[in-house]
């Protein structure tokens, strides 16, 4: 059998043929794998929110390890009292809803709210809704905000556990595609344990972030009240990525601190 | 070896010396660069092409027959995109953590000079068994260079193999680090692993003088 391979007409069939098959069989992979993947995904950020707060498996001083898919949801239940949604335009908390209020409106858990999307709704004018999530940790109550931006290469997103003074007690990072060594050492644990402690208002109450700062002569992170740590070698821009993620995001739940130590004082 | 003829032998052994697909054939340089930081990643990415272009080789010889010879370089990449992106989305289903690995090596598989250079130089004239040992063979071949760059890149740049401190411990002084030892960040920077792969070609051709061109 000598096929004629070299035929114009056979090679539009083929390509045509080839297109069918491939993009059928990509489809089907793709939409017979949805439930799982999505199923995997929420259980994900469950861990990724339980780890920030403190939640998690580390043992020592070995790799980051979460809470296990089979006790995942459970935890996420205990240890997350509640789930709040602050919707924020112009620089200013417009309203703050709870988990039920959230539900009612958007038919979704609040944990599950796309933060790129919100970014998005944001730069539109519109406004964002902020996921907070209230939990406790080490006997006091810490609060979870989502934070994401840009890498080198691709989105770099996690979640910090603040405490009521806006004082770090816990992060999580995680990446798309940061090269491995080098910028995806952000999901790295010796990074992390960096920013516990860290501030994010000066004395005066203003803003100002934590920077991933190169040579800031405190290796061991000692100094927690210089608003840096320790940037990691050969990962610069995402260095940089991590402080604009935080200075960005963080800097809108301010309002909201600033409301609940108010409350707390009268 | 029993199992396989000699000749069928050496399409595995050449790729890990006298033909390998990154000192000799110069491909795959980019993710050689892009990833050997450490040795994990570096054996991550072995693995990831050696199953990538052991199936590929077969699934392009299959079909060398009916491939149209205009657009057999989009047939090819179609079919690498396709099996990356399949087992992609199987491990995001059903191995959550390991994808989470893998992701970032999706990209640099699919545009592996290797991968294709195999498919347009071996699978297309070959049968299907002799191309799966063909692309075994270069896998392997490629995965040694990376371990051995990763093996130096890690050590020298972060003083850790696998992530485990070999050295001693940086900030602490202790190890060797208590003499005075430095980590060289500059290990941790894609232009040495250009050196290194560079060493190792010079190392190689002056042990064997018929690998030099002129």
């Amino acid at each position: 059998m000598a096929i004629n391979t070299d035929k114009n007409s056979y090679t539009v069939i083929f390509a045509v043929a080839m297109v069918l098959v491939v993009g059928s069989l990509l489809a089907f992979t793709a939409s017979s794998l949805k439930p799982n993947i999505a199923e995997n995904r929420r259980m994900e950020k469950q861990q990724n929110i339980l780890y920030a707060l403190g939640i998690n498996g580390n043992e020592g001083t070995g790799d980051i390890t979460f809470v296990s898919t089979d006790k995942v949801a459970e935890a996420f239940k205990t240890n997350i009292k509640e789930q709040l949604v602050l919707e924020y335009k112009d620089g200013a908390i417009i309203k703050t809803m709870n988990r039920q209020e959230y539900m009612d409106q958007y038919k979704q858990e609040p944990y599950l709210i796309d933060v790129k999307k919100q970014q998005a709704n944001a730069k539109a004018g519109k406004s964002r809704l902020l996921p907070l999530f209230v939990g406790e940790s080490e006997g006091k109550t810490y609060y979870v905000a989502p934070i994401r931006g840009k890498g080198l290469w691709d989105a770099i997103w996690g979640y910090v556990a603040l405490d009521e003074d806006m004082i770090v007690r816990g992060t999580f990072f995680d990446h798309a595609g940061e090269t491995p060594g080098l910028g995806a050492n952000i999901k790295q644990r010796y990074f992390m344990d960096d920013f516990y402690g860290e501030r994010l208002l000066t004395e005066a109450g203003v803003f100002k972030g934590i920077t991933v700062a190169k040579g800031n002569n405190d290796p061991k992170n000692e100094i927690k009240d210089d608003y840096e740590v320790d940037a990691l070698a050969g990962a610069t821009i995402t260095g940089d990525g991590v402080s604009a993620m935080i200075k960005n995001d963080l800097k809108l739940y301010q309002p909201y601190f600033e409301n609940l130590n108010k409350q707390a004082s009268n | 070896m029993g199992l396989l003829s000699k000749k069928d032998a050496k399409l595995i052994t050449d790729p890990l010396a006298d033909n390998n697909p990154i000192t000799i054939q110069v491909l795959g340089i980019c993710s050689a660069l892009a990833i050997t930081a450490e040795l994990k990643a570096s054996l991550v990415m072995g693995i990831a092409v050696l199953f990538v272009l052991g199936i590929g080789n077969v699934v392009i010889s299959l079909m060398r027959n009916i491939i149209p010879s205009k657009i057999r370089i989009i047939v090819q990449l179609i079919v690498v995109a396709a099996l990356v992106i399949i087992v992609d989305q199987v491990l995001k289903a059903f191995a959550y953590e390991l994808s989470k690995t893998l992701s970032v090596f999706v990209g640099l598989i699919i545009t592996n000079c290797i991968i294709m250079g195999r498919f347009e130089a071996f699978a297309l004239g070959n049968g299907p068994w002799r191309s799966f040992l063909d692309g075994i063979g270069n896998a392997l071949g490629y995965a040694v260079i990376l371990i051995i760059v990763g093996f130096f890149r890690e050590l020298l740049g972060s003083g850790t193999l696998f992530g485990i401190p070999v050295l001693g411990d940086p900030i602490e002084k202790t190890g060797v680090y208590s003499i005075g030892y430095e980590n060289n960040g500059f290990m941790l920077m894609p232009p040495m692993a250009l050196i290194i792969v560079g060493l190792i070609i010079w190392v190689q051709r002056s042990r064997n003088k018929a690998l030099i061109e002129d």
